[in-house]
């Protein structure tokens, strides 16, 4: 062992398939990550507002842009996708759903009704 | 903090292709992850190509091969050759399992191989496990009751001995925990999947009677919390037990205010 160098780490991330298990658990996170951000953000617009027409005047040129639409739809998806996906979270927690056949039946209703329901609201906004 | 990239003596370089496929009747390429402690180089993906014609039907069976006629250096644990023993877990195209269950035919070409993740290297695909057999020990893995009644064994129901199906099986193969990103990043604390699995087989144990001792050090923030339900346990695990169920259990029975 004397004239061995430090053992190396075995690749990881690098070369761990990516699978729907692992896919939704990250996505999770990085929407509610998203929906933070997303929050400060509605935080300031509501400031601005009471803050009067010199403050607001900047979000009004927001709104009418295409990123305001992009923002609004990512901010819904999200929102139902961490919503939904936190009810799958609080059936595990209830001790159901764990079989692999469940996990990935929910995990795919999931992401089916999150994309149906965000397309019915933004539908519905507009 | 995790930290996603391979520190720099862990980052593969190219390798060497040891063979080609010529005059071969099924050529089957394998992608093999190599590393030796005494050369000073970086680790390696090496390329081999053996013929499936005259292979056995499993990933381990081509190992043997390579070994026995291309490259006598390549290193990895085997043992019994039929899924029992656990020794030969690696990372076969992306996920966990054992080498010597893993048919060939199953596999897409070129077959990539690489030690079980985020586990120190001794060399090629031999990690080192003993960490992991610590994290084992410190569940204290064995019956701890009175002494039963001197003219009598310890009594179970059908029922209770049924209870313990799903958990026994275990053979601590280690695919679990080395495909779970969490572990990935809190091994120094967190137990993982299968020594989970493994403590959640005492709690579930009838005839054991330190259940709610075993519960009251498992309630930890870093030991058991750290799992997040990713699953990735349960779909790597080549026995086909549930390791993401049993720390759900212990979970429960935690919240429940058993302990």
């Amino acid at each position: 062992m004397s004239n061995s160098r430090a053992r190396p780490i075995s690749p990881h991330l690098q070369v761990y398939r990516p699978q729907l298990t692992s896919v939704l658990s990250i996505a999770h996170r990085l929407t509610g990550l998203f929906l933070s951000g997303a929050t400060v953000v509605l935080s300031l617009w509501l400031v601005s507002l009471a803050l009067g027409e010199f403050a607001y005047a900047p979000f009004v040129g927001f709104w009418d842009s295409w990123m305001s639409v992009l923002l609004m739809a990512g901010v819904v998806f999200c929102l139902y996708y961490h919503l939904l996906n936190g009810v799958r979270h609080l059936a595990w927690d209830w001790g159901f759903g764990f079989s692999l056949s469940s996990v990935y039946a929910s995990g795919w209703a999931v992401v089916a009704a999150s994309v149906i329901l965000s397309v019915l609201t933004l539908l519905l906004v507009n | 903090m995790a930290q996603f990239r391979l520190p720099k003596n862990a980052r593969i370089t190219k390798g060497h292709r040891h063979n080609d496929g010529s005059g071969m009747q099924r050529p089957l390429p394998l992608q093999i992850y190599r590393w030796n402690p005494d050369d000073g180089a970086q680790p390696r993906v090496d390329e081999y190509t053996i013929d499936r014609a005259t292979c056995g039907p499993m990933l381990l069976d081509a190992l043997i091969k390579i070994k026995n006629e291309i490259d006598s250096t390549l290193t990895f644990r085997r043992s019994c050759r039929e899924g029992i023993c656990g020794s030969c877990a690696m990372n076969i195209n992306g996920t966990n399992t054992l080498a010597c269950t893993q048919a060939l035919s199953e596999l897409n070409t070129p077959v990539k191989i690489y030690p079980l993740p985020h586990m120190p290297v001794i060399k090629d695909l031999v990690p080192d496990l003993t960490h992991f057999f610590d994290q084992h020990a410190s569940v204290e893995p064995w019956l701890k009751a009175s002494d039963p009644p001197e003219d009598q064994e310890r009594l179970q129901s059908p029922d209770d001995r049924e209870a313990l199906d799903g958990l026994y099986e275990c053979i601590l193969c280690a695919c679990c925990s080395t495909s779970c990103p969490s572990y990935w990043w809190n091994s120094d604390q967190y137990l993982g999947p299968a020594n989970l699995l493994q403590a959640y087989r005492w709690i579930a144990d009838s005839r054991d009677e330190s259940t709610s001792d075993r519960l009251d050090q498992l309630n930890d923030s870093f030991k058991l919390y750290r799992c997040h339900t990713i699953m990735n346990c349960t779909n790597a695990c080549p026995k086909g037990l549930n390791p993401g169920k049993a720390i759900g259990k212990i979970k429960s029975q935690i919240a429940k205010g058993k302990t």
